[in-house]
């Protein structure tokens, strides 16, 4: 008789493999040299820090890396409390339940450029229709797009509006996993509605929360698209994330210092990603 | 349903079409709108009726630009997605099924591959080496490698649910390992495959980043890219630039109303169990 192993040769893994391999871990293995050289795709000059040396000396630089923080933590925070409210309102038995997920999750689905224009249109800073509404209660509305302390958050909002829709999904799932016998035993306890949401839902739902703040972290660590398409890093640099300072410096056609931000962007989502699923992982354990 | 569950859906839904509906109508309605009237870039309803001109002059607008760009894309997500599904449901299915020390380094590359954002310009750098930098070949491949680990994993879960005992009845039967693959394994994945396709087909229609980097130039124009082109070129031309963003928003529309179960399937796959 045959060995049952042979029933699964190792070459099935081959063809992923290769083209895993060659597209991305190579390229992800030579971004720690080349981020050390001085570089235009035909010969590389090796030149020890000097390009991390320049990324943290320019004061633009060094903002697009606060900017990629900021934003990360803002979306993935708000996306998680709005995404863990609406999912408890979506399946409180509300009417139009299943007509207001479908509402909700809709942009998620939607080209993010598109999206990106169609915000940009309506926070123009005199004809926008959020700066028209505003002006017919009274109230003078910024340039959301055209300050610079604010296009950042703008943009932060508009991510928020596209991306809650996953983070509700993922709630709902969580919160379906939740025994009723909980509420139950909590409602006979005398807990109020406040307290069923701060002691039983939000403790049980965090596998959930987890999720959430997991994919919408790495997610906004690496956002470019929204940012590109709607302010292009302006005004001046104030809305550049680390992301959109990489592709800047590769249209400059400055590759070393491109690879660099990439590299720094790597050990940014590391530092952050990998201690937050090591603690989260063990917590789980003690429970 | 209570008095109140009735009240609250009614403010959720008046708050929510505002909120969210509100943009896509603002999209259709500049759409229909005349150049001049669009670029008043206000809520009011058409003076007169322009869907179906705006329509004709966006698919004219540089050279049939348009119509190349659904072309490639439609390419580039047909093939992406089929090799992706392929080379997915292989290793998930190895991965599960024979355990070995290779395992722990699959999953790791997984997590590395989920997780990190590819070196962009090392990566023009490998494409360029082996002649796919700027070819509809190359962004296929490109978005296999990075929508690869996803399908493993998903994959991997739901060959778990699949007895180990059927491949064996079909290898004493005399099937060899690609037979047991494709005629007993993969027909029984196709929930797994058809929720993959959907989600998978929507994520590499709408990407943006990695066609703006791998694939410039006029012939190789990608849906998402005419959006970016058209942003610049028809500043003074709303009205065909949203009808623009209407026609790249339809494709999602439609998977949406056809596999909403399977788009929720997908992005909630192993949400809760973390």
């Amino acid at each position: 008789m045959r060995k049952p192993k042979s029933a699964y040769p190792y070459w099935f893994v081959l063809p992923g493999a290769v083209i895993f391999t060659v597209l991305f871990l190579a390229p992800t293995v030579a971004s720690f040299w080349f981020a050390f050289t001085r570089w235009d795709l035909y010969s590389a000059q090796f030149i020890g820090l000097d390009n991390f040396v320049q990324f943290f000396k320019e004061p633009f630089l060094v903002q697009g890396l606060w900017n990629t923080l900021i934003y990360a933590f803002l979306t993935s925070g708000t996306k998680s409390i709005f995404g863990l409210l609406l999912a408890v309102l979506l399946t409180s038995g509300i009417w139009a339940q299943g007509f207001l997920r479908t509402v909700v999750f809709f942009p998620v689905l939607v080209s993010t450029i598109g999206i990106g224009i169609t915000f940009a249109a309506l926070m123009h800073p005199t004809k926008g229709l959020i700066n028209v509404g505003l002006d017919q209660i009274g109230i003078a509305g910024p340039g959301w797009l055209t300050s610079a302390s604010l296009a950042l958050y703008s943009i932060a909002f508009v991510d928020l509006w596209k991306g809650v829709g996953l983070a509700t999904l993922i709630y709902i799932a969580g919160l379906s996993a939740i025994s009723p016998d909980y509420y139950e035993a909590a409602r006979i306890d005398g807990a109020t509605r406040l307290q069923q949401f701060w002691r039983v839902t939000v403790p049980l739902v965090r596998p959930a929360t987890v999720t959430v703040l997991t994919l919408s972290l790495i997610g906004g660590l690496r956002s470019f698209d929204l940012i590109w398409a709607m302010t292009k890093g302006g005004p001046g640099f104030s809305s550049d994330v680390l992301a959109s300072v990489v592709y800047k410096q590769y249209q400059s056609g400055f590759y070393g210092l491109s690879t660099a931000g990439n590299v720094i962007l790597f050990v940014l989502i590391a530092i952050i990603i990998v201690p937050m699923t090591y603690l989260f992982s063990r917590r789980e354990v003690h429970q | 349903m209570t008095r109140r569950q009735l009240m609250t859906g009614l403010l959720a839904t008046a708050i929510a079409s505002i909120i969210f509906l509100l943009p896509f109508i603002f999209i259709f309605v500049t759409a229909t709108k005349s150049s001049q009237e669009a670029s008043l870039l206000n809520f009011s309803l058409p003076g007169g009726w322009h869907l179906w001109d705006n329509f004709i002059k966006v698919l004219q607008a540089r050279n049939y630009m348009l119509l190349l760009a659904y072309l490639n894309s439609t390419i580039i997500t047909v093939c992406a997605v089929a090799i992706m599904v392929l080379c997915g449901a292989m290793i998930g299915y190895l991965l599960q099924r024979r355990s070995s020390r290779w395992n722990k380094i699959i999953y790791a590359m997984v997590m590395v591959g989920l997780i990190v954002p590819p070196a962009v310009v090392p990566t023009i750098w490998v494409l360029q080496g082996i002649g796919l930098f700027k070819t509809i070949h190359g962004m296929i491949l490109i978005q296999v490698a990075y929508g690869l680990p996803f399908s493993v994993l998903m994959y991997r879960n739901f060959v778990a649910a699949i007895p180990q005992d059927l491949d064996e009845a079909a290898i004493i039967d005399g099937a060899k390992p690609l037979q047991v693959f494709f005629k007993v394994i993969l027909p029984l994945l196709k929930p797994a495959t058809v929720t993959l396709i959907v989600v998978k087909s929507i994520a590499v229609f709408n990407d943006f980043t990695h066609p703006l980097y791998y694939l410039p130039g006029r012939e190789n124009v990608t849906v998402q890219l005419t959006l970016y082109n058209f942003q610049s070129q028809f500043e003074t031309q709303y009205n065909l630039l949203f009808m623009n963003i209407l026609l790249v928003t339809i494709p999602p529309l439609i998977v949406f109303i056809f596999f909403n179960r399977q788009i929720v399937a997908g992005m909630t796959a192993g949400a809760v169990k973390g």
